[in-house]
C-alpha cells in the first residue's frame, strides 16, 4: 500500500472513505446476497418462475429496452441540433434537457399519468384520434422511461459531437463523399460508442425505475406490472424472501446486461481504433 | 523509415491517370465580418507546377487554399480549373485532393480504409470493385512507403506517417489538383527536412498541379517551383524562388525572404555606403536592402576611417554570420550582419572588437 | 508572370446563396431536425412542467395555499429538509475524502474502490430501500437488537435518512474524482514545498480549484436527496405527518384523489428542480470560464 507521494492525509481520507463506503453501501447491499442464501435453490426457482414474476420481468426489461432505444434516436437528434445548429431558445432547451435528473420521480410520475390518462389532455386526444391507450399499458411505462432516459443519451453524445474535428468532415467532402455518406461513414461511427454508453445508462436506469412509472402504469398484473413494484408488493405482504429473491435476480440480470453492453462497446471502440 | 529514400520504382502510370490542370483565380475577395482576408486576388497557376503560398500568419493564404478547394465560400470572384468555372461547384464534386494541416485522418478507420474512402464513396456506376480498390490502395501505400502499416489506426502512427497517409488518401481519387495546408507544420524539424525532399520527388514523379501553404520561407524556396508571396490578403509577388530572392518586387518580399540588412537612407548613410564600395546613382530609392552575403569584410588598416567594428559571430554550419557595428558619424551605431563561408572567415583571423572595412556588392532599392 | 490577364470568359461577380452540399445540412433537414428536437423536448419536458403549475392552481390560489399550509404538507416538507440537511454534508465529506485518496495516492484496490463508489447508481431505488429493511426490519439482521432497545429504524426517520444516504452516495465523489485527476497535484506539492501544512494546503490550494465542481456535486446530491422516492417509499411506511417526505406526500395525496394537494406538493419539488437547473447552468458556465 506504499505510495511515493509526499501528499499528506492518505490514511485518514482512505480510512474514512473505506469505512463509510462499507457502512452505507457494501454491508447493506451484501444483505441481499446473504439473505438469499436462506432460500433453497428449489424455493428460489419456485419464486422466480412464478408466472406473475416472469411477466413483470418481461414488462420491465422490454419497456426499458424500447424506451432506451427510442430515447437514443431522439436524444441523438437533440444533441445534434444543440451542437450544430443555432436557433432562438437554444440555451433554454439546453438547460431543460437535465430536468429529468432534477425533477423528483414522483412528480414526473403523477404529471405523466395526468397527461396520458384516458381523461387527460393527451390521453384523450390519442384515444379519440388513434384509439391508442397509453396509460395503464406497457406503452405508458415506455413513455415514463423515455422521460427518464433523455438526459442520459443527450449528455453522453453531446460532448463527443462538440469535440468532433470538423476537418474530418471536410476531408470526407474533399474526397467526394456526399452529406449522407459523411454522416453514415464518418460522423456516426465516431459517436456510436458514446451513444451505446448513453443507451446502457438509460437502459439500466429504466429497468430499476419506480417513481415515475407506477402512476402511469396502473400496475395491472400480467400487463403493466414492473419488477420494482412487485418487490414493494411482496414487502407489503411481509414476503421478505420473495422480495429478496426477485431483487437479487433483477440485480444480476442488470449487471450481466450492463457487462454485455460494455463488451459490445469495447468491441465497437476496438474496431474503430479508439482504444 | 521516415522517407528521404528515393521512391519505389513501381510504374505509377498503370495506377494513376492524373491529368494535371491549370488554376485561374480571378479577383477573389473574401471578407469575414469586417475583416478582409483576401483583397482582389488574381492568380494563374500553370499545370504541373508545385506552388508555395507563402506569407505571415493571417495573410489569407489558408483561406485562399480553402477557396480553391471549395471548403470556403468564394465571396467575390471566380475560380477556374482548366478554364472551367467551378466557383459554384461543391467541394465533393471538384475532384481536388486536400491534405489538411493536422491531416484529419478518420480516427475510426484503419490506414487502408482511410485511403480507400474516396474510392468507396463514389457513385455506384463509377465505383471500382473491392479488388480494384485493394490493389490501388496498396499501390498508393507502397508509393508512400507505408504499406506495412495498412491495418493500423491513425492514433497508432507517428506524425510523419500520418502526413504520408493523408497524402495517399488525397491521391487515391486521382485529383487534378493537390492542395496541402501547412504540410510540414505539425512535424519535428528532422522529419520535416526529409519530407520536403520527398514531397518534391513525389511531385516530380506524379506531376500533378500542387499548391501548398506555408509560413516558412526556407521551406517554400526549397520545395516549390513557383512561390506566391501574400501579405494582408494581397499578392505581393509571384515567381520562381530565384526570381523572388534575387529580384524582390518590394520591401516586404525582400524582408520576408531571407535575411537582409535594411538602410533607411539619409545623407550620412549614402556617404557611408559609397565609401563601402556600393555604387549607386542619387535617386534609386529611399531604402536599401543588402543581403548579408553581399557584404565582404576585411581587416582595416586605417583604424580611424574604418566602416564597422566586429562585435561577434555565430556558426551556421558551413557559413559564419558576423555581427557588425556600423561606425556612425554622429554616434548612432547600428547592427548589421554579414555572412561568409567558414574557411574564408578563418583566413581573415579576426577578433572581437577589430575594426573592419566593408565592400558591399549590391543592394536592392525600395521607396 | 506577375500580371494576370483578364480571364477569357465573361465573369460576373454575383454572390449566389450557394450552399456547401457536402458540409452543411440542407435547410429542410435542418428545420425538420430542429422541429423534431423541440417538439420532443416540449412534449416530454415542457408540457409536464407546465402541467404541474396548471394543476396546482386549477382551483385557485386560495386552494393551493390551503393545501400547502396543511400540517401534513408542512411536516413532510420539514422531514425532506431534515433528510437533505443530514445526508448532503455527510456525502460531501465522503466525496472529498474519497477523491483525495483516489486522486492523490496510488494503492492496491484503487480501481475497485472507484467502481464501488458508483454502485448505488446501478441499483434500483426499490432495492436500495429493501436492503435496509433486510438489515433493520422486524425480521432483519439487527431487527431483534433494535427491538430490545426500542429503537425504530424502518418505518421511521433513521431509515429514511439511511436510504437517502445510499442513493445519493456517489454524486459528490463522481464530480470531484475526474477533475482532481486532471488537475494533478503539482500545485499542492508546490504549497507543501513552501511549508504549508496538509490542512492549509487543502483549504488554500485544493478547495479554490475544486469549489465549482464541489458545489455542482452538492447541488445534484441535494436535488436527489430531496426528491428520492422509491428507496424512501420502501422504508418509510407512509405514516402521515411522521414519516412522509414531500415526494411521499405527493404520492399519498394523489392516490387519495387530492389532486390539489398532490400538485401543490409537486409544485414545490418542481420549483426545487428549476432552481437546481438554473444553479447548475450557472455553475457549468462558471466552470467553463474558470
Amino acid at each position: 500500500m506504499a505510495q511515493s507521494s509526499v501528499m499528506p492525509g492518505f490514511r485518514p481520507t482512505l480510512g474514512f472513505a473505506a469505512i463509510y463506503l462499507s457502512l452505507v453501501v457494501l454491508i447493506p447491499l451484501s444483505t441481499l446476497v446473504f439473505e438469499s442464501f436462506k432460500l433453497s435453490w428449489d424455493d428460489y426457482l419456485h419464486i422466480i418462475t412464478n408466472r406473475r414474476v416472469l411477466s413483470t420481468f418481461r414488462v420491465s426489461f422490454s419497456t426499458a429496452l424500447a424506451a432506451a432505444s427510442i430515447a437514443s434516436v431522439f436524444g441523438c437528434i437533440v444533441a445534434w441540433v444543440l451542437v450544430r445548429y443555432s436557433f432562438a431558445g437554444k440555451r433554454v432547451l439546453h438547460a431543460l434537457i437535465d430536468l429529468p435528473f432534477a425533477l423528483p420521480t414522483a412528480v414526473a410520475g403523477i404529471v405523466l399519468a395526468t397527461i396520458f390518462q384516458p381523461s387527460g389532455f393527451l390521453g384523450k386526444l390519442l384515444i379519440d384520434t388513434f384509439n391508442l391507450q397509453v396509460a395503464y399499458k406497457p406503452l405508458g411505462i415506455v413513455m415514463a422511461l423515455i422521460f427518464i432516459s433523455i438526459p442520459f443519451v443527450v449528455r453522453t453524445v453531446e460532448p463527443v459531437l462538440l469535440e468532433f474535428e470538423p476537418a474530418m468532415e471536410e476531408a470526407g467532402a474533399s474526397l467526394g463523399a456526399s452529406r449522407r455518406q459523411i454522416f453514415t461513414k464518418i460522423i456516426f461511427p465516431n459517436i456510436l460508442p458514446a451513444l451505446l454508453t448513453g443507451f446502457a445508462l438509460a437502459f439500466a436506469r429504466g429497468v430499476g425505475e419506480y417513481g415515475s412509472v407506477i402512476f402511469i402504469a396502473g400496475n395491472i398484473p400480467y400487463v403493466s406490472e414492473i419488477v420494482p413494484l412487485l418487490i414493494v408488493t411482496k414487502l407489503e405482504q411481509f414476503d421478505v424472501e420473495g422480495a429478496t429473491a426477485i431483487a437479487l435476480t433483477m440485480l444480476i440480470i442488470s449487471f450481466v446486461l450492463l457487462l454485455l453492453i460494455n463488451l459490445l462497446q469495447l468491441w465497437v471502440r476496438k474496431r474503430s481504433g479508439q482504444l | 523509415m521516415e522517407a528521404g529514400q528515393p521512391l519505389t520504382g513501381i510504374d505509377n502510370h498503370l495506377i494513376f491517370e492524373i491529368s494535371s490542370m491549370s488554376i485561374l483565380l480571378s479577383n477573389i475577395t473574401k471578407k469575414f465580418g469586417t475583416f478582409t482576408a483576401l483583397d482582389h486576388v488574381s492568380l494563374e497557376i500553370p499545370e504541373g507546377e508545385l506552388v508555395a503560398l507563402l506569407g505571415p500568419s493571417g495573410c489569407g493564404k489558408t483561406t485562399l487554399l480553402r477557396i480553391i478547394a471549395g471548403l470556403e465560400h468564394t465571396g467575390e470572384g471566380r475560380v477556374l480549373l482548366n478554364r472551367k468555372d467551378i466557383t459554384d461547384q461543391d467541394v465533393s464534386h471538384r475532384g481536388i485532393g486536400f491534405v489538411f494541416q493536422h491531416y484529419a485522418l478518420f480516427r475510426h478507420m484503419t490506414v487502408f480504409d482511410n485511403v480507400a474512402f474516396g474510392l468507396r464513396v463514389k457513385p455506384r456506376r463509377s465505383r471500382p470493385t473491392e479488388t480494384e480498390i485493394a490493389k490501388k490502395v496498396h499501390a498508393l501505400l507502397e508509393l508512400v512507403q507505408l504499406d506495412w502499416l495498412h491495418d493500423r489506426f491513425p492514433d497508432q502512427l507517428s506524425g510523419g506517417q500520418r502526413q504520408r497517409i493523408a497524402l495517399a488518401r488525397a491521391l487515391a481519387v486521382e485529383p487534378s489538383v493537390l492542395l496541402l495546408d501547412e504540410p510540414f507544420g505539425a512535424l519535428d524539424a528532422s522529419v520535416r527536412k526529409d519530407l520536403r525532399q520527398w514531397l518534391r520527388n513525389l511531385h516530380h514523379e506524379l506531376n500533378v498541379t500542387s499548391i501548398f501553404v506555408t509560413h516558412d520561407q526556407e521551406e517554400a524556396m526549397e520545395v516549390a517551383s513557383q512561390v506566391v508571396v501574400l501579405n494582408h490578403g494581397r499578392i505581393e509577388q509571384q515567381g520562381s524562388p530565384s526570381e523572388i530572392y534575387d529580384h524582390p518586387a518590394n520591401a516586404f518580399v525582400s524582408r520576408f525572404i531571407g535575411q537582409t540588412n535594411v538602410f533607411e537612407l539619409d545623407e550620412h548613410d549614402s556617404e557611408w555606403l559609397q565609401s563601402s564600395g556600393l555604387i549607386f546613382t542619387a535617386r534609386e530609392g529611399k531604402v536599401a536592402h543588402i543581403r548579408p552575403h553581399d557584404i565582404e569584410i576585411e581587416k582595416s588598416i586605417d583604424n580611424s576611417g574604418a566602416a564597422a567594428t566586429l562585435k561577434d559571430w555565430q556558426h551556421l554550419g558551413a557559413l559564419i554570420r558576423i555581427e557588425l557595428i556600423k561606425n556612425g558619424f554622429n554616434g548612432s551605431d547600428a547592427t548589421l550582419y554579414a555572412e561568409m563561408p567558414n574557411d574564408q572567415f578563418k583566413r581573415l583571423q579576426l577578433n572581437k572588437g577589430d575594426k573592419v572595412d566593408l565592400r558591399i556588392r549590391q543592394a536592392h532599392w525600395f521607396h | 508572370m506577375n500580371a494576370i490577364a483578364p480571364p477569357l470568359i465573361n465573369i460576373k461577380n454575383i454572390e449566389k446563396p450557394y450552399r456547401q452540399q457536402a458540409l452543411q445540412d440542407p435547410d429542410w433537414v435542418r428545420w425538420s431536425l430542429i422541429a423534431i428536437a423541440v417538439g420532443f423536448i416540449f412534449l416530454f419536458i415542457c408540457l409536464p412542467l407546465g402541467l404541474v403549475i396548471f394543476q396546482a392552481f386549477s382551483k385557485g390560489i386560495a386552494a393551493y395555499w390551503s393545501a400547502l399550509s396543511q400540517p401534513d404538507t408542512l411536516s413532510a416538507l420539514k422531514l425532506t429538509l431534515l433528510t437533505a440537511l443530514i445526508t448532503v454534508p455527510l456525502n460531501t465529506v465522503f466525496g472529498v475524502s474519497a477523491a483525495w485518496a483516489i486522486t492523490r495516492f496510488d494503492f492496491k484496490g484503487k480501481s475497485i474502490l472507484t467502481t464501488l463508489i458508483d454502485l448505488p447508481f446501478s441499483v434500483s431505488p426499490v432495492i436500495s430501500g429493501l436492503i435496509f429493511v433486510l438489515l433493520f426490519g422486524a425480521q432483519g439482521w439487527f431487527g431483534g437488537l433494535l427491538l430490545e432497545h426500542d429503537i425504530k429504524v424502518i418505518f421511521a426517520v433513521p431509515g429514511i435518512i439511511l436510504a437517502t444516504l445510499f442513493v445519493t452516495f456517489p454524486f459528490v465523489a463522481r464530480q470531484l474524482i475526474p477533475l482532481m485527476q486532471e488537475m494533478g497535484n503539482q500545485e499542492e506539492e508546490a504549497a507543501l514545498s513552501l511549508g504549508a501544512g496538509g490542512w492549509k494546503t487543502f483549504w488554500a490550494v485544493t478547495l479554490p480549484n475544486i469549489k465549482w465542481a464541489l458545489l455542482y456535486g452538492v447541488l445534484l446530491c441535494n436535488a436527489r436527496a430531496m426528491g428520492e422516492f422509491g428507496a424512501v417509499s420502501v422504508v418509510s411506511g407512509h405514516i402521515r405527518g411522521v414519516t412522509n417526505t414531500l415526494p411521499l406526500h405527493v404520492e399519498v395525496s394523489y392516490n387519495d384523489y387530492d389532486i390539489i394537494g398532490a400538485f401543490a406538493g409537486a409544485s414545490i419539488l418542481a420549483a426545487l428542480a428549476i432552481v437546481t437547473l438554473i444553479l447548475k447552468t450557472a455553475l457549468e458556465w462558471k466552470q467553463a470560464n474558470r
